[in-house]
């Protein structure tokens, strides 16, 4: 591609968008608001695809490898020849889907928002901040200097924080957003302290160097192997400090405890930022880090491969026992980036060039963006109809809804992993690597996808099943629980047109999305793998998947107390699961009783006594000392006479004795 | 008078000096400013009578100056009981202090 | 010591004591008494020095002029009664400190100075007698105060005596302009 420029418009459109629609938006623009932000993510999709087709199909064509790619480069802060900030465009396989999947998730949420939001009071205002996030995420993907990448991360969790707290008058909106920001904030501590020893030791901060110089026998990999910290080396140290970074916004636990609170932003938006994209961000990074993560000798992939299954675990039980219609995709979002990270640390123990386990995180990651976007929006469809988000309220809605219902079913089964749909794909080339890799892992990846069926499925059958169908307007006689649907008027039909095509367009994609050659385009190291077929390694995992969604309908396709007989027949395991292991408490305990009281207060007291207090002093000093001195200047004749006279008498006490 | 020397006498008028400005610079009413400003007045011709006794016995030139002092304290502090009684018709106090304000 | 010295001593006592009362009086008419009586003490001290001129002058026109014109004041503003306000401590502090420092520092300069004295070589504080140049002393009558003043010839002081009774002239025309009281018609 002779001409790189046009590629920067990519990120750049949607920033015109925010500036735009953030300076006019809520005044001037309001009603066209929506249509200026989905034009520009419009043209940024088209040029999104447009290099990726130039990227995979006529540049990796004729060189046979899909090599790194500077597009764009220009220097920004210089601290020495080798050492500089630059802001670039690198494309090399994982960013250019990256590009493609965010541009195309960002458009559809655009467009659902057209009707989802329409009549929004600051409707401006969300569309600028819809056009913030995709600019910053965009940028993310594209950074190839590593604080360039930071940069970015900062930025998409201010758009985070924003769009959670966009409802801003509900307290529990701004409880969320805060919550958000400072846990990823947090843990973006442990990320710049890993960026700085890694390009410390690496003595550069672009990402091509970087990985040049730390994934090889090099003198400074040398200098950062031996150079360690309470036993670690510092590669080991720098690395898990990235980790963490990208554990703090992929909600892996232990930091997951934002993302279920971040549903109380507007569905779309948990569409675009909690299922699709800003929670890939640090799959992504690691992804981008593979081989300095790969060099033998790193034991931190054996941290990402646990953590990543005790996430995928933990989200799938808590998962089966939550009622509300988001905080179960929520759930279900974290046991999925649970996965992605699994596969990424399946390199360790297989220890072959074929590094299988990454390209399965990135085609899951693909396929993952279609059937969760799809499944928040087809939500986003049923809490603007029923006005309510608990699976208490619906039920029934298979003829009501009847395109959402379809979109939902195809979703389920492709996040479930039946053939032929994407997910099945995606997921049983993670269990392939996984199988490689540690037998346990994959015996709990195995059972998680066994619950995933169960969860999904449970959700599906209490939404359009469980009670009598609602047909428009009315219920059938004999059913006194209809809830709110007793006066949704149905007099716009399931739901305007802006609102159905999104779906459709990602039911097609979870459809079609896994018959993608993905091992042909994304490599490690961008040299295409031959296809592999999996065969019948594909039966347990499809026959534990079955079962599930049969317990599933055993337990919701009519309403009945069953459920409510396992879930005590459960007891304790059952209350544990449904507080979600009382992980929030935990953290409320250490933020309330033990930062705030040790460290807050007296810090609020030192700042309110101490500093505010010296301050205060020196104002009351000066303002006491000039009243005694405004005093000299009293309007009493005799006060004057007494200072005449004493002046006279000083000089001439002056005059008389020092100089003569 | 020969036994006494000039110094004494000069040290009397000095102290009669300064007990009239302790006077003036203590006393709150107009009045009794202008007494202690007449105790000044009076050391001062003290002093020049002694240095025309004691050093110029044979001129007169102390006389003359006492004289004329005399007159013009006279002349001064019959103004300044005027314009006392001229304050005192505006601000009902002959207190220093009080008055305050000048009308333009 | 000569009766002479004990007579300026106890008289030079008199005049101190009463002007330190005239000036710290609480009583506003006892402090005008206190002040007639320093200035009578005065006139003696003028007596003592062989300057009967001055001292009836003294006592005309001090004792019995200003010191009249200032009781009439009082009356007038009607202040014999009440006790004046003492002092705010400060000042009165400040300006004991203030009036003492005055005082050392003129009473070191004069014991410094040799008034006039000449070849005398103990440097001692006793003067004796007026100037050794053998001019006899002039005799301070009131003829000879009043020929010198009325003269024209070198040392007359004719002018300044001109001067003082046109100066007079206008204090007086001052002081009936401001005290006038400026009655309004009644007709």
């Amino acid at each position: 591609m002779p001409n790189h420029a046009y590629i920067a418009l990519i990120p750049l459109l949607p920033l015109a968008a925010f500036v735009v629609l953030g300076l006019f938006g809520r005044k001037y623009l309001r009603g066209l608001s929506g249509g200026i932000g989905t034009f520009a993510v419009l043209v940024s999709t088209g040029l999104s695809l447009w290099v990726a087709y130039r990227y995979f199909f006529v540049e990796g064509a004729v060189t046979g490898a899909y090599n790194p790619v500077i597009a764009l480069k220009a220097t920004w802060l210089s601290f020495s020849p080798g050492l500089s900030i630059d802001m670039s465009i690198i494309l090399d396989p994982i960013s250019v889907m990256m590009i493609v999947v965010v541009s195309f998730v960002s458009l559809m949420v655009h467009i659902f928002s057209l009707g989802y939001m329409k009549g929004e009071a600051r409707y401006g205002t969300y569309y600028a901040f819809l056009g913030l996030f995709t600019f910053s995420m965009l940028g993310l993907v594209l950074s190839g200097n590593i604080f360039e990448i930071y940069i970015f991360w900062e930025l998409v969790g201010c758009s985070s924080y924003l769009l959670i707290g966009y409802y801003f008058d509900r307290p529990s909106a701004v409880a969320a957003a805060k919550k958000a920001f400072i846990v990823t904030r947090l843990a973006d501590l442990g990320f710049l302290v890993g960026i700085l020893i890694l390009s410390f030791h690496a003595e550069t901060l672009d990402f091509g160097t970087l990985i040049q110089r730390l994934s090889g026998p090099t003198p400074q990999m040398v200098g950062i192997t031996t150079a360690s910290f309470l036993g670690i080396s510092a590669l080991s140290w720098g690395l898990f400090l990235v980790f963490v970074g990208g554990a703090g916004k992929s909600a892996l636990f232990p930091l997951h405890i934002w993302l279920p609170d971040a549903m109380e932003g507007p569905t779309p938006v948990s569409a675009l930022i909690h299922a699709a994209t800003m929670v890939v961000a640090g799959v992504y990074l690691v992804a981008r880090l593979y081989p300095v993560y790969m060099f033998p000798g790193g034991a931190v992939l054996h941290v990402v491969l646990y953590a990543g299954a005790l996430s995928a675990l933990l989200a799938a039980i808590i998962a089966c026992t939550q009622t509300d219609i988001k905080r179960v995709l929520a759930y279900s979002t974290m046991s999925q980036i649970g996965y992605m990270m699994l596969a990424l640390g399946t390199l360790h123990y297989k220890g072959e060039a074929t590094t299988l386990g990454f390209t399965a995180s990135m085609f899951h990651l693909f396929t993952h963006a279609f059937f969760k976007a799809l499944l928040f929006l087809c939500a986003g469809v049923i809490i603007h109809r029923v006005h309510s988000n608990e699976m208490r309220d619906v039920g029934g809605l298979r003829k009501l809804l009847p395109l959402t219902h379809i979109c939902f079913l195809i979703a389920c089964l492709a996040i479930a992993g039946i053939p032929p749909f994407s997910g099945f794909f995606s997921k049983e080339d993670i269990l392939l690597s996984a199988w490689h890799a540690d037998k346990l892992v994959y015996g709990v990846a195995l059972f998680t996808s066994g619950l995933t069926a169960f969860y999904m499925f449970r959700l599906y059958f209490s939404i359009f099943w469980r009670k009598p169908m609602l047909v428009g307007g009315g219920v059938h006689s004999g059913d006194a629980g209809a809830g709110p649907l007793r006066d949704a008027g149905d007099a716009h039909g399931e739901a305007p047109f802006t609102m159905k095509l999104p779906l459709v367009i990602l039911a097609l994609g979870a459809l079609l999305a896994g018959f993608v050659p993905f091992s042909r385009l994304v490599t490690y190291d961008g040299t295409p793998q031959p296809d592999h077929s999996i065969g019948f390694f594909a039966v347990a995992p499809v026959a534990l998947a079955l079962i599930g969604i049969f317990i599933a309908r055993y337990l919701y396709f009519k309403e009945s107390d069953r459920p409510g007989r396992v879930a005590a027949g459960l007891g304790d395991l059952y209350k544990t699961a449904y507080h979600k292991f009382y992980i929030d408490e935990v953290y409320l305990f250490v933020t309330k009783k033990i930062i705030f009281n040790l460290i807050g207060r007296p810090a609020a007291w030192i700042d309110r006594n101490i500093v505010d207090g010296l301050m205060n002093l020196l104002a009351t000093v000066t303002a006491r000392i000039s009243a005694a001195i405004k005093g000299l200047q009293s309007g009493r004749v005799q006060d004057y006479a007494l200072y005449f006279f004493a002046g006279i008498a000083g000089l001439t006490v002056l005059f008389i004795y020092l100089y003569t | 008078m020969s036994q006494v020397p000039l110094s004494h006498i000069l040290v009397v008028s000095t102290a009669l000096f300064f007990i009239g400005m302790y006077g003036l610079f203590t006393r709150r009413n107009m009045i009794t400013m202008l007494m202690s400003v007449e105790l000044i007045l009076n050391s001062v011709n003290i002093n020049f009578v002694a240095f025309n006794k004691y050093l110029y016995p044979d001129k007169l030139e102390g006389v003359f100056f006492t004289l004329f002092i005399i007159a013009i304290a006279a002349a001064e502090a019959a103004v300044a009981i005027a314009i006392i009684i001229n304050l005192y018709r505006n601000f009902h106090s002959i207190d220093v202090e009080d008055a305050g304000k000048m009308k333009f | 010591m000569s009766a002479s010295a004990v007579i300026f001593y106890i008289l030079s006592f008199f005049i101190l004591a009463t002007g330190l009362l005239a000036v710290t009086s609480r009583k506003i008419f006892r402090s005008a008494i206190w002040l007639l009586f320093s200035l009578t003490g005065i006139a003696g001290l003028y007596f003592w020095l062989q300057m009967e001129f001055i001292a009836a002058v003294q006592v005309v026109v001090y004792v019995g002029g200003i010191v009249v014109l200032i009781i009439f004041s009082i009356f007038l503003t009607q202040q014999s009664g009440r006790d004046l306000p003492a002092p705010v401590r400060s000042r009165a502090i400040f300006s004991v400190l203030a009036v003492c420092t005055g005082f050392v520092l003129t009473c070191v300069l004069l014991r410094g100075y040799a008034f006039g004295r000449t070849g005398r070589t103990d440097g001692g504080q006793t003067f004796a007698g007026p100037v050794a140049s053998g001019v006899p002393a002039v005799d301070a009558s009131v003829g000879t105060i009043g020929a010198q003043m009325l003269s024209t010839s070198e040392h007359g002081y004719v002018l300044p005596f001109e001067v003082i009774s046109i100066l007079l002239l206008a204090a007086m025309i001052g002081c009936i302009v401001i005290a006038m009281k400026i009655k309004p018609d009644e007709k």
